[in-house]
C-alpha cells in the first residue's frame, strides 16, 4: 500500500504540475493552428503571473486578479499580433523580445512597488483559489484504491485546474466542430485559400492570438493566486518553453497535448520527489536528466526519429494580400 | 493596404531608419522610468557616468562589451544564413566547460600562455560542437533551429548544473563552481600589462579578449563579405533554392555556419572565465547570451555595428549597475526592459517607422525652390 500512498502523492503532485503547462500548451496551440507562431508564452505567462497578484495584493480578491492577469496577458498578445499581423515582422524576434521585456518589467515594477527585490506580498487565504472538494470526497476516501485515487487526484482541486481540464475538450471541439475553428485552421495551413473564400485572414489571426492570450494569462494567474501565493520574479522558471515543447511534442494537436503536458509534469514532479535520493549501485539520482528530458525528446521528435512533427504550414509566415 | 513603399535613400535606410527605431526603444524605456517615479533624465546621467565616467568604470564596460561582441557576432552570423539562432546562451555556458576542463587537467602539460590559448581554443570547440548538433538537426533532419536552440538552453543549463553540483565542485565547498585554475593560465588584464608601461589603470576584469574579439569583428566582416564562403551564407539567406542552382549546398552552409557561430559564443568564456573568474561558476552566461540578439539586431548584424551596438550595452549593463545602486527603485530589470525593448523597435517593428519617414523625406525632396 505504501508504493501506491507513494504513485498517489507524485501523480497527484505531477497533475497540479501540469496544469500550467496546459493552459499555455492550448495557448500556444490556437496561435500556431492559425499560423502566428509564439515563443513569448513565457513572458505572457509572467506577466499574467505578476498582474494577478498585483491586483489580488489590492482587492483581496482572486477573480479580480484573474481578470487582471488575463487582461495583462491579452494586452501583451496584441502587440505580438500587431508585430506580426500587420507589420509583417518577423515572429521569432517579437516573441523574444515580449520574454524579454515582460521578464524585466514585471520584476521592475515588483521591486520599485513593493521594495522585496520583485516578490509582491504575501497574499492572504482569501485572496486566492482554493481546492474545491467534490461531493462524497470525504466518505468516498475510505474505498479502497478507487478512494484514494477520487479523493486525491479527481477532487481537491482548484476551479483553474478543473477549467483547464475542461478546456482540452473544448479546444478540440471548437477546433475540429465548428465553423471558427475549421476556418482558423485553414487560415494556418493556407490563408490565401481562406482569403479567396472572402474570409478575413487579419481578423481570424487576431482572435487567435487573444484566445492565446486569454489562456496564457490564466495560466500565469494560476502560477501566483493558487500555486503560490505571491508574485516572484522569473517564477514561470521556463514553463512557457515546456508548454513550446508539449506543443510541439503534441504535433499541435488537443488531446495529445494534454496527455504531453501530464508527462512532463509528472516528470517533474518525479525529479522533484527523487532529489538527494541515492539509489543502490547508481548513487545519487541525477534529476538534472530527469529535467533534460521533456527539452530532449522534443528535439529528437523534431528531428523525426519517432515519428514527425509538422508544423502548420503558414507557421511564421506573414500574410501579404496579393495585389 | 496602401501604395507599395518607395525606396528610401540609402542614408536614410542604413542610418536614419536604425536610430529612430532605437531611439522609439530608450523613449519607452525613459516612460517606464518615469512611470516608477524617477527621472529619467538623471538616470540617464548617473548611468552614462557610472559607466563611462571614470577608468574603472570605462574598464568594466569594455570587459562587458567584449562578451556582448562575441554573443552579438554569434547571432548575426547565423542571421546572415537565414537562421535565428537563440541557443547561444547555451553555446556560451557550455564553451565555459571546454575552457575549464583544459585549466583544470592540462594545466600541468601546457606551459606559459600556450595553456590560455589552448584553453580558448577548447572553449570554442565546446561552443561549436554545442551548437553543431542543432544545425545538423536543421541541415539534415529538417527540425527547426529556433525549437531545437530553445530546447539545447535548458539541456545545456540542466546538463552543466550536473556537472557543477556534482562532479567539478571542489569537495568541501558550497558554491557549485570548480576548483579555482592555475595562475599562469589567465588571460592577462589591462591593468597588470599597463603597469609596466609605468601607466596606471585602476584594477577591473577588462582584459585582452577584448583585442581578440575586435579581431572576431574584422574576421566575421571579411569572411561574410569577402569570402566564397560569405557568399554562400548570405546567398543561403536570401534564396535557398536560388543557392542550390548556384552550386551551394544549403546542408552544408548551415551547418558550417553554426559552426562558426558556436565557436564565436565561446568567445565569452575566454573573456568571463578565463580573463576573470579563473573558474567555472554555474550559469556563468547569465543572459548575456540574450544580450547577443538586440545586439546583433540593433547592430544590423554588420561587425562595425554590433562593436558599437555591444560597448552601448556594456554602458548600459556597468552604468545600470552603478544607477540601481544609487536608485534602488530602477533595478538592474530596467536593463533587461530596454534590451527587450530594442528587440522589439529594432527587430520586430523595424518597418513601423519606414512610412512615416519616407512621407517626411519625400515632402522634403518636392517642395519647390524658392
Amino acid at each position: 500500500m505504501e508504493g501506491f500512498d507513494a504513485f498517489i502523492v507524485v501523480f497527484g503532485s505531477g497533475l497540479r504540475l501540469a496544469v500550467p503547462l496546459i493552459l499555455a500548451c492550448l495557448a500556444g496551440l490556437w496561435s500556431e493552428r492559425s499560423g502566428i507562431v509564439d515563443i513569448g508564452l513565457e513572458g505572457k505567462m509572467l506577466v499574467g503571473a505578476f498582474a494577478g497578484a498585483a491586483i489580488a495584493t489590492f482587492t483581496g480578491d482572486p477573480w479580480t486578479g484573474l481578470l487582471a492577469g488575463v487582461a495583462a496577458s491579452v494586452l501583451v498578445s496584441l502587440i505580438h499580433g500587431y508585430a506580426s499581423i500587420d507589420q509583417r515582422a518577423n515572429q521569432i524576434v517579437s516573441g523574444t523580445a515580449i520574454n524579454m521585456v515582460a521578464d524585466g518589467l514585471t520584476a521592475l515594477i515588483g521591486n520599485a512597488v513593493w521594495s522585496q527585490g520583485g516578490r509582491t506580498p504575501q497574499l492572504p487565504d482569501s485572496a486566492l483559489f482554493h481546492a474545491i472538494d467534490l461531493p462524497f470526497a470525504q466518505s468516498f476516501g475510505g474505498v479502497p484504491i478507487l478512494g484514494p485515487i477520487y479523493r486525491h487526484l479527481i477532487s481537491g482541486h482548484d476551479i483553474v485546474t478543473y477549467f483547464a481540464f475542461a478546456l482540452v475538450p473544448l479546444t478540440y471541439w471548437a477546433l475540429y466542430s465548428t465553423r471558427f475553428g475549421l476556418r482558423l485552421r485553414a487560415v494556418g495551413e493556407n490563408p490565401a485559400a481562406v482569403d479567396t473564400a472572402g474570409i478575413s485572414v487579419r481578423a481570424l489571426r487576431y482572435s487567435a492570438v487573444v484566445i492565446c492570450g486569454v489562456l496564457v494569462g490564466l495560466s500565469g494567474v494560476y502560477l501566483s493566486l493558487a500555486q503560490a501565493a505571491y508574485f516572484q520574479p522569473h517564477m514561470s522558471a521556463g514553463k512557457g518553453f515546456i508548454a513550446l515543447a508539449a506543443l510541439v511534442f503534441a504535433k499541435w494537436r488537443p488531446w495529445p497535448a494534454l496527455a504531453t503536458c501530464l508527462l512532463f509534469g509528472f516528470l517533474d514532479a518525479l525529479s522533484i520527489r527523487l532529489q538527494g535520493m541515492v539509489l543502490p549501485g547508481i548513487g545519487p539520482v541525477p534529476v538534472q536528466a530527469i529535467e533534460a528530458l521533456p527539452y530532449l525528446l522534443t528535439v529528437v521528435l523534431l528531428a523525426g526519429f519517432i515519428g514527425k512533427a509538422t508544423p502548420p504550414r503558414a507557421s511564421g509566415i506573414p500574410y501579404v494580400k496579393e495585389r | 493596404m496602401s501604395a507599395p513603399l518607395k525606396p528610401l535613400p540609402a542614408w536614410a535606410d542604413v542610418a536614419l531608419i536604425p536610430l529612430v527605431n532605437v531611439a522609439a526603444a530608450f523613449f519607452i524605456s525613459g516612460l517606464v522610468v518615469l512611470a516608477i517615479g524617477e527621472n529619467p533624465l538623471e538616470a540617464v546621467k548617473l548611468l552614462i557616468v557610472g559607466a563611462l565616467g571614470d577608468l574603472e568604470g570605462i574598464g568594466f564596460t569594455l570587459y562587458y562589451a567584449t562578451s556582448f561582441i562575441f554573443t552579438g557576432l554569434a547571432v548575426a552570423i547565423c542571421f546572415h544564413a537565414g537562421l535565428f539562432n537563440i541557443g547561444v546562451e547555451g553555446q556560451a555556458y557550455v564553451a565555459g566547460l571546454g575552457a575549464a576542463l583544459v585549466s583544470l587537467y592540462l594545466g600541468a602539460f601546457l606551459p606559459g600562455y600556450s595553456l590560455a590559448i589552448v584553453a580558448i581554443l577548447a572553449g570554442a570547440l565546446f561552443g561549436a560542437a554545442f551548437a553543431a548538433i542543432p544545425g545538423y538537426l536543421q541541415a539534415k533532419r529538417d527540425a527547426h533551429i529556433v525549437i531545437t536552440t530553445i530546447m539545447f538552453n535548458y539541456v545545456a543549463s540542466a546538463l552543466m548544473g550536473y556537472l557543477l553540483v556534482d562532479v567539478l565542485r571542489t569537495p568541501g565547498q558550497m558554491n557549485a563552481e570548480t576548483p579555482g585554475f592555475p595562475h599562469y593560465g589567465d588571460v592577462p588584464q589591462f591593468h597588470e600589462l599597463l603597469k609596466p608601461l609605468g601607466i596606471h589603470w585602476p584594477v577591473t576584469p577588462f582584459n585582452l579578449t577584448f583585442l581578440l574579439a575586435l579581431a572576431c569583428a574584422f574576421g566575421v566582416w571579411a569572411l561574410i563579405w569577402r569570402t566564397r564562403l560569405g557568399y554562400a551564407i548570405r546567398a543561403v539567406g536570401a534564396n535557398p533554392t536560388a543557392a542550390i542552382y548556384g552550386g551551394i549546398s544549403p546542408a552544408r552552409v548551415v551547418i558550417v555556419t553554426t559552426l562558426l557561430s558556436g565557436a564565436l559564443a565561446g568567445g565569452m568564456a575566454a573573456n568571463v572565465i578565463l580573463g576573470e573568474e579563473h573558474r567555472l561558476i554555474l550559469e556563468y552566461t547569465a543572459g548575456f547570451g540574450f544580450v547577443g540578439i538586440a545586439v546583433a539586431l540593433m547592430g544590423r548584424a554588420h561587425p562595425a555595428g554590433i562593436v558599437l551596438a555591444a560597448i552601448l550595452f556594456g554602458v548600459l549593463y556597468q552604468g545600470g549597475a552603478e544607477l540601481a545602486f544609487d536608485k534602488p527603485k530602477i533595478s538592474r530589470d530596467m536593463i533587461v526592459v530596454i534590451q527587450g525593448l530594442v528587440v522589439l523597435f529594432a527587430g520586430a517593428l523595424e518597418h513601423m517607422f519606414r512610412r512615416p519617414v519616407a512621407a517626411l523625406l519625400a515632402r522634403r525632396t518636392t517642395q519647390p525652390p524658392i
